[in-house]
């Protein structure tokens, strides 16, 4: 493992055209400065079928390219389908994410990565886990720096999410569908018209939200660019970057520079606001506090 | 066998008025993060827990001690404790939801019957049968995201009892993993068992209507008399495309007292009312209602009526997810 930590590109949240999906991915493989990439739908399997016809040939690059390559489970399952595609999946050997304890009871005893989606808070769920396979816990996106302290580098590979929209909830019910007076079941795959999220306001303006399908994500993104160094300090070893809607090659740049110590965080601030743009930034989960927060002031390196 | 009656209990008065109401069974929290309605002046201090399951026992009913929210790293000890307690005092089972917790009383309390708490948020097959498997719960809440048809389903395969929200709010959300409420006030419903804590909600005039508001954000706006929900994210009102509208869930309460026939066809074990933030008058009413419900089923009568449109949140009813349709 490279001292300075890992980068990872999560598994894209967003019902993208299954074309343009293909080529973000041939992208990532050709010019992003990433060790691992998520690959799988996390949100709704209606959108699975889509992207089927590239996916061998997308898993052929990325491994040609030398990225480590994890495949993502949904994050809520309840139809028989789906839980027939994760088993699946178990089967074919690939390393997995786990985002629904339902993977769990297939994977058990073969190396996993357990995912934001699965709740690990403290050191009991932590263990339990690790002992039963677990190579690498991703964080919930709730934690706080106190919990990433007693998690990290507790055992196994720790990560947690540093950019993009904060995943906050997930659901049976699809808002997409109900903000277009849908029902889920004849949604029109209207997700597709928002590329990074469908945005629910307060009623008197404020951003608050960002729709993705049944999922429920922050109006902001996060950005932890002045907390990496305190993060790799208390052993968190994969840094992830949530796909956006604007130039991830260019931000997995940026976070790779402040990893690796050849930049500091404010110029790597000002470079990500340009490609960021008017997106409020957010930390608060991890300073303890509110998670649409942002603090100016770094977490302390270990 | 007959449906089950489980009822929520927010302080000993509860308890005592669920019982006297004919629960068969009561379930209640200690008086700290422990559990996920850790709101002020509710919930069981040691002393109150172990009298109220005496109480219970001697009439035969039974007490289910909710240690359901998840530990915060470095501290685990508060669940651990409350766990040996209601071991201690009796309980006839712990609800957990976190794999630490659970791992704890697996090993530490074999004997102490275990169920999985909705803030588990078990909705299939293979995450029920991974905690039958290794932690042997007995029995699972199923959150309120499952069909009638479904249910039936799962019932005939995971092979332990299931109970199921037959009253209260409904949770459009996959509970226990929903951050919605710590995102806008900075405390979690998951290690600290309040979702809009009430020391974030505010009220306050807008011309005609009231806003409704968590923290630093405005959750709604209603007119006076307008039916509205107690103000957690998921029953607010947001603007989408320009349009404002309860984007997750309308103000309704579910109410399922004219579907237990269909729950127990299904194979459902016992029926959970919601409502431990809700006094003793709530308490009364509803398990009053259900019991004459479940007893009129028992007998083969006709439904009795549906008087609970007064007490439901907001003062609509729905289904929710167990019919089609909510999705």
């Amino acid at each position: 493992m490279t001292r300075s930590g890992k980068l990872t590109l999560g598994p894209l949240l967003f019902h993208w055209p299954a074309d343009r999906r293909r080529d973000f991915y041939f992208r990532i493989a050709d010019e992003a400065n990433v060790d691992c990439v998520y690959l799988g739908e996390v949100v709704c399997s209606k959108r699975e079928p889509f992207f089927d016809p590239h996916l061998d040939a997308v898993l052929a690059r990325l491994e040609a390219a030398g990225k480590q390559v994890v495949r993502s489970t949904l994050a809520l399952m309840i139809l028989d389908r789906e839980v027939a595609a994760v088993r699946a999946l178990a089967e074919s050997g690939a390393l997995i994410e786990a985002n629904d304890v339902a993977s769990l009871q297939e994977l058990s005893g073969r190396p996993h990565v357990i995912g934001p989606y699965i709740n690990v808070f403290n050191e009991g769920a932590h263990d339990f886990l690790v002992a039963r396979g677990a190579v690498r816990i991703v964080l919930p996106v709730e934690i706080t720096a106190r919990g990433v302290g007693v998690l990290a580098g507790r055992s196994v590979e720790t990560e947690m999410l540093v950019f993009g929209r904060q995943p906050l909830s997930v659901a049976m019910r699809c808002y997409h569908a109900r903000a277009h007076g849908l029902s889920k079941d004849a949604c029109q795959f209207v997700c597709g018209q928002d590329p990074d999220g469908l945005a629910a306001d307060t009623i008197d303006g404020q951003g608050l939200l960002s729709v993705n399908g049944t999922q429920t994500l922050s109006n902001g993104y996060l950005v932890l660019l002045h907390d990496l160094a305190a993060l790799r300090g208390m052993g968190v070893t994969h840094f992830r970057l949530s796909p956006q809607d604007l130039d991830m090659v260019a931000v997995a740049r940026i976070h790779r520079s402040v990893l690796d110590g050849e930049v500091l965080p404010a110029e790597a601030a000002a470079a990500l606001r340009g490609l960021t743009r008017a997106t409020p930034w957010q930390n608060g989960f991890v300073h303890g506090r509110e998670g649409l927060a942002w603090s100016d002031t770094a977490l302390v390196p270990a | 066998m007959s449906l089950e009656l489980v009822c929520p209990a927010g302080t000993p008065a509860a308890l005592r008025a669920a019982i006297d109401a004919g629960a068969d069974t009561v379930y209640c929290g200690y008086r700290d993060t422990t559990n996920a309605r850790n709101y002020p002046g509710l919930n069981f201090d040691r002393d109150e827990m172990a009298d109220g399951i005496a109480y219970a026992h001697r009439r035969g009913r039974k007490v289910l001690v909710a240690v359901n929210t998840f530990p915060y790293a470095g501290d685990p000890a508060p669940w651990h404790r409350a766990i040996d307690h209601a071991a201690s005092a009796d309980a006839d089972a712990v609800i957990l939801a976190d794999i630490g917790v659970l791992d704890y009383a697996t090993t530490r309390h074999p004997g102490l019957r275990r169920h999985l708490s909705v803030q588990a948020s078990a909705s299939n097959e293979l995450s029920i049968a991974f905690y039958r498997d290794r932690f042997d719960v007995r029995r699972v809440v199923l959150p309120r995201v499952l069909s009638v048809e479904q249910i039936a389903a799962l019932v005939r395969r995971i092979g332990i009892e299931t109970e199921v929200f037959a009253f209260g709010s409904v949770g459009p959300m996959s509970e226990g993993r929903c951050f919605l409420s710590s995102y806008i006030t900075g405390l979690s419903p998951t290690s600290e068992g309040a979702c809009a804590p009430a020391s974030h909600v505010s009220y306050r005039e807008d011309g005609d209507a009231m806003l409704s508001c968590l923290g630093s954000v405005t959750l709604n706006r209603f007119q006076r008399g307008e039916p509205a929900a107690y103000p957690t994210p998921c029953k607010g009102r947001y603007v989408t495309n320009g349009c404002a509208s309860y984007l997750f869930e309308e103000p309704v309460a579910l109410n399922a007292i004219d579907i237990l026939g269909d729950l127990k066809a299904a194979g459902v074990t016992a029926l959970k009312i919601e409502g431990r933030q809700r006094g003793r008058a709530y308490v009364t009413e509803v398990v009053g209602s259900f019991r004459r419900a479940i007893d009129a089923l028992e007998r083969g009568d006709a439904a009795v009526a549906n008087t609970l449109a007064s007490v439901a949140e907001g003062s609509r009813e729905t289904h929710g997810a167990y019919k089609k349709g909510w999705r």
